[in-house]
This record gives C-alpha cells, structure tokens and sequence, in this order.
C-alpha cells in the first residue's frame, strides 16, 4: 500500500509487473525512481527471479497533500478484510493516526493474520499511534531509527538533537525503540551496516560489499524493503529473509558500479543476479551443515 | 509607516518568546503553514516554525509560534495574504523544536547534505542536483521528480511546492546547501 507522486493518478488495485523501467497495475503505468514504485519494482524482480506470484498493491496519486492517502486508506480498511494475503506491506503515505488505528483495528479482527511491515510514513504513523509492537518488521534508516528512539517525537523532523548526535551508537538507538515499545517484532535498520535486531539486541550485522554513495541514492530503502517484503510474502523466516534482502540489496547496489548520481533502476536490475547468488551460497551453507549433521564430508 | 511599525518589525534574532507569552497558529496543512511562514518572516515578524503540543498531533503537522501581543496584526497581514489560520491556540506547554542539524558529506566530485531525514546531493563542478533521498511522506517521491536534474538555483523551492514534514525538512537541506555552494 502506498502512493504515487502523480496527483491524478487514480485508486488503483491489482497485481503489479514491471517492465520497461515502469511498473504497471490495473492498465496504468508509471515510472520508477524511488518511493513505493521502488519498493514495487524490487518485489517484481524478487518474484520473477523466484518464480513466485507477483506482488498485489493498492496505489493512490499523493503529492504531499494527503488527499490521496485518505482515499487510500479508507479503501483499503473497507477492502482488506476480503483479502488473504500472507504478508502486507505499508509505505509512502500521509502519516494519519486516525486512520492508522482503524485499519490496524480491521486487521486485527481478521479470522488470519498477515504479517505486518511498515516503512516511511505509515512507520512513522504506526509510531505515533503507539502500537508498533503490532508490527513483525520495521525498516527505517539510521534518522528514523532515532526517531523511533525519540519517544516524544511525532515525525522524524522532531527528532532531539541528543538522539540524533551522531555519536549515538545504533545498538543504543534500538534498546530505547524497545525500551519505550516503539519497535517491531524485528528491526531491520539501513544504513553504512545494516543491522537486523529484536528485542534482545542486534541479530546480524550487514556490511559486506559496503558502497559509500548508496546513501545519497534516492530508493535504496525502498527497494530493501520491497525484498524482504516478498521474501516475508512468500513463506521465508523473516529474519532469515530480513538478512538475505540486505545482502541482496548490498550486492545489487554494487553491481551497478554506482556514484552519488546514480538512479535507483540502475540498481533494481541487478537484483536477479544478486539474489541467485546469494540464495546458492544459503544452499551450500544449509548442504554443508548438513553434511557436518550427517557426518557426511569429514574424514 | 506607524509607529507601531517600528515595534513590529524586529529582527528574527533569537527564541521568539520566553516562558509561558506565546500562542500558535493552526493550519489545514503544512504547505499552508509554509506559506504563512514566509508572508510573516517577509514582513518581519517574529515567528517560528514549530511542532504542535501531543494534544492536537494528528500526523505529519506545523503550527507557527507567535507572540499573543501580536496576534491582531499577524492575522490581519495573514487574511491579506489569503493565507487565514484555522485556529489560534494560547499555549503554556513546551512546543516540539524542529531539527536543526546539518551533516555534509563530501563525495569528492558530488557534496551531499542531509537536514532532519532528507539528503540532498549536488554535483560540485555543475551545481546540478544529482539525487534525493530520504524521507517518508508522499511528497518527496514528487519534490525528487521535480528538483532532479535541475541546477541549484534554478529547481523549485521545497518550500513552495512542498507539502509535508519532509518537504519542508528538504527545504532545510536545500537553503543550507545553497549557503555552501551559491555563494
């Protein structure tokens, strides 16, 4: 679910494809440079490159005004209840709590329940509700971690200079977004290291290959969270897929040699390669483990 | 000019009041707190941009902080601008102090700032703005496709065709990278 910087780019609903440079849903296309068509153009690739279903969105044209974003949410707390979908995905809206809540409150009275992941603004609206923990994945950068750690700020833009320093250790960071229960289940946290953690701490830390411009590079989050978001979607541990979408995300942003200029598709198309790679060295890891299981291997 | 305009243009030099004096200003939304933000420093008031107590928080908002003496004239030069708040509150409680913290980051040929959540980067030689990022609010997407590609002084202004938190957090990144690169 998320929004499209087009103001009259209508409700839409449907299964998403890529092609082109664009994605497409229900006869309408558009471009992808960053945002929630990012998110979406990362998830296609994940499923074709898997041979999984492809990802289904609900998308509404919002330039910042929050009128699209309304709509949207209204559509999707009447809808969702008629759907089965293993796993959702919140992006690029209009922080709303009201909104927020309802449908929060519609999920929960769901017969199943998907996994829930939030990034950008309906993050920062999930926060500002104070029901994080009904989250299973939270995907902010190094800012927004603070943010999170802030317990009195509403938006990123509130976040107090002694969080934000700098010198705050990310661990620390993460400790108070628990400590104050504005964390998810799981954190996956972007940054120059990638960190996954719970509430017990730091998981796994992700800093291999390491490309310094990814962080001027507008859509990197994006296309993380689109990753995980399919890996999560089609059955895969979400911390197990959490550290795989990292290392993907890592290896495609440095297979297309990039630069501070570089534009997210640039990197997107290299997800495939990334992913099949990453994916072989998880199965000769899992066929090596389990040959010293077996006893297979070793002399 | 009155006398009284010899009171009521002061500089923006400082905190805009002290203790308990102040009052804020309602908007239906952040690119209208943007506008009046501008209307009121133009004409030099004493106002600044902040965030609204939890009481009234209902997502990505604004409130501009005035000083109460005031509050005539400031809505009167408001309403002439077609720029009229919903609401004036009085407020005794502490007000949310926005972020007001730059990082640079030197890439060698491209110099990226970062103000709040939102990063902006420049190619040092051309002054074009190679990338955005950051951010989570539906106007960045829409800032990005509008500014990327365009030389510093020549892109539009955040701060005019922006909308949100993040807008106006870009908007930061951008005066702040103007002051280092168009001087």
């Amino acid at each position: 679910m998320g929004t499209i910087p087009i103001k009259a780019f209508p409700l839409v609903t449907g299964t998403v494809t890529l092609a082109e440079d664009s994605i497409r849903i229900d006869g309408k296309k558009t471009g992808v440079n960053r945002g929630t068509p990012a998110l979406l153009a990362a998830a296609c690739m994940t499923s074709e490159a898997l041979g999984e279903p492809l990802p289904f969105a609900y998308l509404v044209g919002d330039i910042g005004r929050g009128d699209g974003s309304r709509r949207l949410y209204a559509h999707v707390n009447e809808h969702i209840a008629k759907t089965d979908f293993a796993a959702l995905a919140f992006h690029y809206v209009q922080p709303d709590v009201g909104w927020h809540d309802r449908i929060l409150s519609t999920i929960k009275a769901l017969p199943y329940q998907p996994l829930l992941i939030a990034d950008a603004g309906y993050m920062y609206a999930a926060k500002m509700s104070g029901q994080s923990a009904a989250y299973d994945l939270f995907t902010p950068d190094i800012g927004e971690l603070a943010f999170l750690a802030d317990e009195s700020a509403p938006h990123p833009f509130y976040t107090r200079g002694f969080i934000l320093h700098e010198e705050n250790h990310v661990p620390d960071l993460i400790a108070r977004a628990y400590t104050h229960a504005n964390a998810a289940r799981y954190m996956l946290v972007k940054g120059v290291c990638d960190h996954l953690a719970d509430a017990q701490g730091i998981m796994a830390t992700i800093d291999n290959p390491s490309e310094e411009a990814l962080e001027a590079i507008g859509g990197t989050g994006d296309t993380l969270t689109g990753i995980v978001a399919a890996l999560v979607a089609f059955g895969m541990d979400i911390g197990k897929a959490a550290v795989i979408a990292a290392r993907v995300n890592r290896w495609a942003g440095h297979y297309a040699r990039p630069n501070p200029a570089t534009q997210v598709m640039d990197i997107i198309r290299h997800i495939p390669r990334a992913l099949e790679e990453i994916l072989h060295e998880e199965e000769d890891h899992l066929g090596t483990e389990s040959k010293r299981v077996t006893g297979e291997g070793h002399p | 000019m009155s006398p009284f305009g010899l009171f009521k243009k002061r500089r923006d030099d400082g905190p805009a009041t002290q203790g308990v004096d102040r009052g804020f200003l309602v908007f239906e939304n952040t690119s209208e707190v943007i506008r009046a933000e501008q209307v009121l420093k133009t004409e030099g008031w004493q106002i600044r941009v902040m965030g609204p107590p939890p009481e009234i928080q209902s997502g990505c908002d604004l409130v501009i902080e005035f000083p109460p003496i005031e509050e005539l004239n400031i809505l009167r030069a408001l309403r002439e601008a077609g720029t009229e708040p919903l609401q004036v509150v009085p407020v005794s409680s502490p007000l949310l102090q926005p972020v007001d913290l730059f990082h640079v980051r030197d890439f060698g040929q491209h110099l990226m700032v970062r103000g709040a959540n939102m990063k902006m980067t420049v190619d040092k030689a051309t002054l074009t703005i190679v990338n955005i990022s950051g951010g989570g609010c539906p106007d960045v997407p829409y800032l990005a496709q509008a500014m990327v590609g365009k030389h510093l002084a020549q892109a539009p202004s955040p701060g005019k065709i922006g909308h949100t938190l993040c807008g106006y957090a870009l908007q930061l990144a951008f005066e702040e990278m103007g002051r280092r690169c168009l001087r």
